[in-house]
């Protein structure tokens, strides 16, 4: 029956893309545009218009639907409203950079596109949202500021006055936010730990549905606020993702770009080594791991956290071992390296500032990728019950402590909204990075075919 | 000897000894644990006598290197040793010593064909879907269609798979009942109602492996475009679609094999997250249920079986791209 649906839909679009061509080719008085369109082509408009007008139509009787009939349609509406406010945000703030910032930042703005700049902002927002979850201390912004001063003083004693100013500057900005953010306070309304008095409250806010305007996700089986916490997740899963990630570099890069340029017996020990840890599925070596290191924490909950990001830094420190070696033997081989070598300059100069400078692209666009692997993985092992262990606020244990609440979708959607808020606040950040890592990499491989 | 069976040779000893080596870093790893399973199962207040006659009969008295090989030739003759949760303990209190405990190949055993199953459903569903998406997006390049497939293929590949998992849940199983949410599968039941219940895990694990395959279909195809001999058939006056599936896929085909076994590989070893939101039956939950109460002989196995399916399927990427390059399979 729904295969006869299929067929009787697609033969409609083949004949609505005809009827589209045909009058197209009539009113335009045989276009080139018109005249060399393939059936194909004409059928995947008809396709595009007749889903646009379910969308519309869908759209339509959502907004107008009453009562219980409502709820069919409320996830509906959320990823209409959603979809509209972040290509809508996506816009302006491209909108923006091409208004300020210098002439080279405006021209890249001018030719990005609209997934980019998407990415960019939500990356903005999730920074934002992560270091300012909590009451943010006076230590932390004399810490950074200090930082800042001593950056800028390095590459001003580099010789770089202009790059000197712009980190200054842009150390400035953040100061400048972060005092500001000092007086007005956390983001999250409650900690992640505290116990409120009311335990499961509905989402939504609405007192005759079961919600409660002072939390409006709703609280948890325990007590828990929900926003809060999820408002907590972006600075301790984002944050242990982040240093993860770190220390994978940290790890494989050095020893990546010290196996390029020393080679022998160095290069084939670690490489060996690689080929056999990369041998084993990684999530499935990390919760073996995972399984040892539960045993030597016993109790110690925070021991276990410690001991997930050296597992997983050590584990995607191979790929990045990889990448950074084949990425430093193209390097290695050029006359300026041979130049400095026969200069006498020391190991620590050479990749410093001959391989590491020229090495910087094509690792930047793969710590957004390993970014994304790791942050995954850590979320897919809290959400299998071994990663990020409680008090913590994680979202994907978020997910599996709230996920059967997705059954009671059907008549109450405002239920259901808390485990999937967890789960896209994950996806969010992944797709974000990506499109910006795939902008990047588009750019830089010049592909126009 | 032909230079393309040497090269497949030396390929497959590699993959030996990789596995070998995998094994052992596996044992080693597993060995880590403090304390082991006797104590654990006998709690604080066990005798030493007790410890110490289940350590016997498990074998754990003996030192690492004796138990490894032991394990090892186990292994190599089908025997996966006995899971310990369900050893039969009430042999050591001398009641009821007859019955006898499933053996850990028995327990996998149907977990593992049961994965199969999950995978093969995938691959059935997410190979032909990627190879037709990427050659209409190759054909109809850089234009609305390619551009709308190229950010939802791109979003998809980059969430968590629990959330596609839920989000099919929520408008495939709950709000239009249309699929069961759980995949309660058993023996016995008729290959529809089988094939009705794998469906949803299966279409998760499609979102998630579609991706990538359709992305790489459409970059091998894309960079042949400008060969001479596309611009021959171009000039010839073939058809756009005809140019790309007759004369350009062919020679694009080892790069979208390579990905597609790679995506295979991921789909066995890559379940455990759907297997555990499904409550599907298959060996990856069975994983993370052994991960859970150290169950050692389980949570080597499964390691194992993992492993060996991702070196396998590894090395049958490489194998067929080797077979694909007609130089090397008709050596000068």
């Amino acid at each position: 029956m729904t295969v006869l649906y299929i067929a009787l839909m697609i033969v409609g679009c083949v004949g609505l893309g005809w009827v589209f061509r045909f009058t197209g080719q009539r009113i335009s008085d045989n276009a080139p545009y018109f005249r060399d369109m393939g059936l194909g082509s004409a059928f995947g408009f008809a396709l595009g218009m007749v889903v646009l007008l379910w969308v519309v139509v869908t759209y339509y009787r959502g907004i107008t639907a009453e009562g219980q009939d409502a709820n069919k349609y409320f996830f509906f509406l959320v990823a209409v409203h959603g979809l509209i406010a972040f290509s809508v945000l996506a816009y302006f703030f491209r909108v923006l950079g091409t208004l300020i910032g210098s002439e080279g930042s405006k021209k890249v703005f001018r030719n990005m596109p609209l997934t980019a700049s998407f990415g960019i902002v939500i990356i903005l927002a999730y920074a934002f949202v992560s270091l300012f979850a909590g009451q943010i201390s006076v230590t932390t912004i004399v810490i950074v500021g200090v930082i800042g001063l001593i950056i800028a003083e390095i590459v001003r004693a580099g010789g770089d006055g202009d790059a000197a100013k712009g980190i200054g500057a842009a150390f400035g900005i953040a100061i400048v936010i972060m005092i500001v953010m000092f007086f007005v306070g956390p983001l999250a309304p409650y900690g992640q730990e505290e116990v409120l008095a009311k335990a499961n409250v509905v989402p939504g806010g609405n007192p005759a549905m079961g919600g409660d305007p002072e939390f409006p996700l709703g609280t948890d089986q325990i007590g828990r606020d929900i926003l809060s916490r999820l408002i907590y997740g972006a600075q301790n899963t984002v944050g242990i993702a982040f240093a993860t990630t770190v220390l994978s570099f940290l790890i494989g890069g050095s020893l990546g770009l010290l196996a390029a340029t020393l080679g022998g017996w160095l290069d084939q020990v670690v490489s060996r080594a690689v080929d056999v840890l990369m041998a084993i599925p990684a999530l499935i070596f990390a919760l073996l791991l995972m399984t040892i290191a539960s045993a030597w924490a016993g109790s110690e909950k925070w021991l276990l956290t410690v001991f997930m990001v050296i597992i997983i830094a050590v584990i995607d420190s191979t790929r990045v071992f990889r990448l950074s070696r084949a990425v430093g033997l193209n390097i290695v081989v050029m006359d300026y390296i041979e130049a400095a070598k026969l200069r006498g300059e020391g190991l620590s100069y050479l990749i410093f500032r001959e391989i590491l400078p020229n090495a910087t692209a094509p690792l930047l666009a793969e710590f957004g990728l390993r970014f994304c692997f790791v942050f995954l993985t850590i979320a897919s092992l809290s959400f299998l019950g071994v990663g990020i262990q409680p008090p913590l606020a994680d979202w994907g244990t978020m997910v599996k402590d709230l996920a059967q609440f997705i059954n009671f979708a059907a008549f109450a959607p405002q239920v259901a909204s808390a485990p999937l808020l967890a789960a896209g606040a994950i996806a969010l950040l992944t797709v974000a990075v990506n499109f910006v890592v795939d902008w990047m990499l588009h750019k830089s491989s010049g592909l126009k075919e | 000897m032909s230079s393309v069976s040497r090269i497949i040779l030396q390929r497959l000893g590699l993959g030996i000894l990789t596995l070998f080596i995998v094994s052992i870093v596996i044992f080693i790893a597993v060995n880590l644990l403090p304390g082991d399973f006797a104590q654990l199962v006998l709690g604080q207040g066990a005798t030493p006598e007790a410890v110490e006659a289940i350590r016997k009969d498990l074998g754990l008295d003996q030192g690492l290197i004796p138990r490894y090989f032991q394990w090892l030739g186990g292994v190599l003759v089908g025997d996966l040793g006995n899971s310990f949760a369900n050893a039969n303990f009430a042999s050591f209190v001398g009641t009821n010593a007859n019955v006898t405990a499933p053996t850990v190949a028995e327990q996998i055993a149907p977990r593992f064909e049961a994965t199969l199953f999950l995978a093969g459903v995938t691959a059935a569903i997410a190979v032909p879907l990627s190879l037709t998406l990427g050659i209409l997006a190759a054909l109809y390049r850089n234009s609305i269609f390619d551009r709308v497939t190229n950010v939802f293929t791109l979003s998809s590949i980059s969430s968590p798979e629990f959330f596609l998992a839920y989000i099919l849940i929520l408008f495939l199983a709950v709000m239009n009942p249309l699929l069961p949410s759980l995949s309660n599968i058993h023996d016995g039941l008729p290959f529809g109602e089988r094939l009705t219940r794998t469906l949803l895990p299966a279409l998760t694990l499609t979102l998630a492996v579609t991706a990538q395959m359709m992305r790489m279909t459409r970059a091998a195809i894309i960079n042949l475009l400008a060969s001479p001999y596309i611009e021959m058939a171009r000039l010839k006056g073939l058809s756009p679609l005809r140019v790309i599936v007759t004369h350009a896929l062919p020679n694009a085909l080892a790069p979208i094999i390579t990905v597609i076994a790679l995506n295979l590989a991921y789909l066995i070893t890559g379940v455990v997250v759907v297997e555990v939101v499904f409550v599907y039956p298959g060996i990856g939950q069975l994983f993370v249920d052994s991960v859970k109460i150290r169950d050692i002989p389980l949570v080597q196995a499964c390691c194992l079986i993992f492993a060996a399916a991702y070196i396998l399927l590894n090395l049958t990427a490489d194998v067929l791209s080797i077979l694909s390059n007609p130089r090397l399979r008709h050596p000068k």
